[in-house]
């Protein structure tokens, strides 16, 4: 069992180890040049990248979650499950169909020179890319906060009430306060992804970090100086996290209620306005885009089309599921082994370096990974580690740890020490305890961690282009090879098969009433 | 004491995970040990930074002609190459075909080749466009010139790529993003050619007069320009001919620039034997294959750029565009300037 442990641990922090070796030798040419020429530019859009996505996955994200938590209106449940299907969209695919749009040649352009309107740039400044990147990394927000805020007692909220907080009120002074935990988390995987985002800021030549590290590998060959610009990253990734922990301090967030109905039915005119508002986020982020890719689609489907698609889209769909398998069973084990207090504090600390990963771009993961799997091969003199799944599997694990930790934490987080005594008193065996007890509290994490990862891998790109297998050619990679090319009608129908699949994953889950 | 008997139930739950994560090893290994079926089916395997959907063209019809099959693995350049160096001589793979020298010239430097020892080769390609100790070849040549709107400008306002520094074209130039491998061996010739100082000088005198933030591809830059955004600007001969084919009323023109002086600039995309190939006969062959006649015309015909071999006519698109005069740079000067033409460029705010 300790072999094991220390085996998976030791697999886990690899890359990272990888790239913390990079800072041995260092090419000072190289970063003295970085440091004359781009890095303070590169820095200063980074953070205004952070921010603005920061800001903009809080506000939708929190807003859309307590207006389908707390607010009664028209088809409140539907919206409330549609909600996060923004997330099977790849940031780049929203990013092409928009500048599609709105770009030179695009209706919107045409539009406006109808109406005698100047051109307006969209690729100007942060607006753009923080708008698209919040678009598609809410869901993190709006997932969680909604798992907050419904398990929210409703005797808080009614004595709130009661001692005259309006609906406003209760939000600021109740709602917010507990689920503070929840919606930082959830910010911290939107912005984790947005410091590792490379597709979108680059179709916005927005230069961010990333840029950094693609010219310090692509331009001067120096895979050293990338990674040691990535451990960076990593740095401020884990900044953001501690900083959110030590303000957080000791204190619990225990809360174990359910909010079944809405506690707030307010009047026709918020009602419409709630109603409104969740329609327009929909519009904008799936509506628009799909009918936009679907135009596309149909006008080249007979070019585009051919039977290996069956097999893009099957190689996608197993990588998804098995990526899930394998992190949520190594994401309950490092919880339960935390939880228990099992784990020495150092190797706890190491494995929470170890969920950085999720901040480093994919590319730099998969060089670090293929270093690593070089370095075992002439190790143990084989030729198994380079080549096959296991590289790309590790990837995948490293990269959305993070994301399946998270969820399933917050379920462990939830279970009082008084429920175990409890059923031990009543006589319940270990076995018992882990099936009837555990696993039953722990579902819905496990299901929320399990529907993330299963989104993030379908769409994951750099690593599963770096590390495929012969013959494991994904829906991403098409949709990427084609839309480099600036084939965006072609790239609509992967794109297309992509957004389908993860639909039709979350409608499954919802028919076995397995996740709403 | 409870908690205690609660941290047994868990440590049922680590064995409950063991479980799960024992069944579903096997299936892995099992699929693990499957990867290398695939490559072992096939006769030759290539790794391209070339796009599948433009290569697959070519490998059927070899497929189709020889019987050969071939397992086609595509990847961004700098991650091919590093993936090659990390399998060693443990590698698959038969042959690497890259897109622009640069990238050519650093697999070679990284010793990923074997020399080709081709006499049809030598006979199909020109010298220049073969490396000089014949470890890759050039394929198919594309030309990165000047494309202008024929509404606002008429041939005789151009001239060439230092032209374009001219205050004269202030708000008027739209460029791609230096980040492309193009711009960095367009401007590495610029240096060799007339040496850092003016090259710096030229560059900076682009960035002056960029009517908007650089595009990501070249095709953005097109739309641009036919949007009226900018008037001139610099692209790759193959995107224009593809625009060209799907709206040919495009009110869009090519322009050969420098055609007085030093050319305009050509880039390559080329392919070698991999040092570590164990089918290195048939390796060969498929190079030499690609080097004459049906391949050539397949690359001129499905992407628009010029054949390689002088022997094969380009497309008749591609053909309309008249004749040119090529810079006749070598490509390892090229080769040699370009992490120079990438400070550079970083240094005047060229993104």
């Amino acid at each position: 069992m300790s072999l094991f442990l220390v085996t998976l641990v030791f697999l886990l922090l690899l890359p990272t180890l990888n790239l913390l070796f990079s800072w041995n030798s260092v090419d000072t040419d190289i970063w003295q040049h970085f440091v004359k020429t781009i890095l303070s530019e590169l820095v200063i859009n980074t953070t205004l990248l952070l921010l603005g996505v920061g800001i903009g996955t809080f506000l939708l994200g929190v807003s859309l979650a307590w207006l389908v938590v707390m607010i009664e209106f028209p088809g409140r449940k539907l919206f409330s499950w549609l909600l996060l299907l923004p997330f099977a969209m790849p940031a780049y695919v929203l990013a092409f169909v928009v500048l599609g749009a709105f770009d030179y040649g695009g209706a919107f352009q045409q539009f406006t020179q109808v109406l005698g309107l100047p051109y307006m740039d969209i690729r100007e400044g942060v607006l753009g890319p923080a708008l698209i990147l919040t678009l598609v990394f809410y869901p993190y927000v709006y997932l969680l906060a909604r798992t907050a805020f419904a398990n929210q007692s409703i005797t808080m909220i009614e004595s709130a009430r009661s001692l005259g907080y309006s609906s406003w009120g209760v939000f600021w002074k109740v709602s917010l306060p507990l689920a503070r935990p929840a919606i930082v988390a959830g910010i911290s995987l939107a912005l984790m992804e947005t410091l590792a985002d490379f597709g979108t800021v680059a179709l916005f030549n927005y230069n961010t970090l990333t840029l950094a590290i693609y010219s310090a590998w692509e331009d001067f060959r120096s895979l050293a100086t990338a990674a040691q610009l990535a451990t960076i990253l990593m740095l401020i990734a884990l900044l953001t996290f501690s900083v959110e922990k030590l303000s957080r301090g000791r204190r619990g967030y225990v809360q174990t209620s359910r909010l079944d109905t809405p506690p707030f039915n307010p009047s026709k005119r918020y009602k419409i306005l709630a109603f409104g508002f969740v329609l327009l986020v929909l519009l904008a982020v799936l509506l628009l885009p799909t009918m936009q890719l679907s135009v596309w689609a149909y006008s080249v489907i007979t070019e585009e089309w051919d039977e290996r698609y069956w097999q893009w889209f099957g190689n996608t769909l197993l990588l998804s599921v098995i990526a899930v398998l394998i992190t949520i069973v190594v994401a309950l084990l490092l919880n339960s082994l935390e939880f228990s207090r099992r784990l020495p504090k150092p190797l706890m600390s190491l494995m929470g370096v170890a969920r950085m990963g999720y901040a480093l771009p994919g590319v730099v993961l998969a060089m670090g990974i293929l270093g690593a799997m070089a370095w075992l091969n002439q190790w143990l003199s084989t030729q198994w580690f380079i080549g096959g799944l296991f590289g790309l599997l590790l990837a995948y694990s490293v990269r959305f740890l993070a994301v399946a930790y998270g969820p399933i934490q917050s379920r462990f987080q939830t279970i009082k020490p008084s429920i175990i005594e409890a059923a031990r008193g009543l006589g319940a065996g270990p076995k018992r305890l882990v099936w009837e007890i555990y696993l039953p509290l722990l579902k819905a994490g496990l299901m929320t961690a399990a529907v993330l990862v299963f989104l993030d891998v379908s769409k994951e790109l750099p690593a599963t282009y770096i590390l495929r297998p012969f013959g494991w050619d994904t829906l991403a990679i098409r949709i990427f090879e084609l839309s480099a090319e600036a084939l965006y009608e072609r790239a609509a129908v992967p794109s297309l098969l992509l957004l389908f699949m993860g639909v039709v994953g979350l409608l499954i889950l919802r028919r076995l009433n397995l996740f709403k | 004491m409870n908690l205690l008997k609660a941290f047994a139930a868990l440590k049922q739950l680590r064995f409950f995970s063991l479980i799960i994560s024992f069944s579903l090893a096997m299936p892995l290994v099992a699929i693990s040990a499957v990867q290398g079926v695939q490559a072992a089916e096939s006769d030759l395997v290539v790794y391209s930074s070339r796009k599948e959907h433009l290569l697959k063209p070519l490998t059927d019809a070899y497929t189709k002609l020889t019987g050969v099959k071939i397992t086609l693995y595509t990847g961004k350049e700098g991650a091919l190459i590093e993936r090659l160096k990390a399998e060693g001589a443990e590698t698959q793979a038969d042959v690497l075909m890259l897109a622009d020298a640069g990238n050519l010239g650093y697999a070679a430097q990284e010793g990923l080749f074997q020399p080709l020892n081709s006499t049809l080769i030598e006979k199909n390609i020109p010298a220049n466009l073969r490396d000089g100790a014949g470890l890759w070849t050039a394929l198919s040549i594309r030309a990165r010139t000047l494309i202008y709107n024929t509404n606002k400008l008429i041939p005789s306002d151009l001239k060439g790529y230092a032209d374009l520094a001219d205050p004269k074209w202030k708000n008027e130039l739209c460029l791609r993003t230096s980040k492309k491998v193009y711009n960095k061996s367009l401007v590495a010739s610029l240096i060799a050619h007339h040496g850092e100082e003016k090259a710096e000088q030229i560059v900076k005198g682009w960035v002056n007069n960029l009517a908007m933030k650089p595009q990501a591809k070249d095709s953005q830059v097109m739309q641009a320009i036919i949007g009226g955004g900018c008037d001139v600007g610099i692209v790759n001969s193959y995107y224009f001919g593809g625009l060209v084919k799907q709206q040919p009323d495009v009110p869009l023109k090519l322009f050969w620039p420098d055609q007085d002086t030093t050319g305009t600039h050509i880039n390559v995309s080329g392919a070698g034997v991999i040092k570590h190939a164990d089918q290195v006969q048939k390796a060969k062959q498929f190079i030499e294959w690609l080097s004459d006649g049906q391949a050539q015309e397949i690359y001129a015909e499905w992407n628009n750029e010029y054949p390689a071999n002088p022997t094969i006519k380009p497309s008749e698109l591609v053909a309309s565009w008249g004749e040119f005069k090529a810079d006749s740079l070598s490509l390892n000067e090229v080769v040699k300037y370009q992490q120079q033409a990438v400070k550079l460029m970083q240094r005047v705010g060229y993104r």
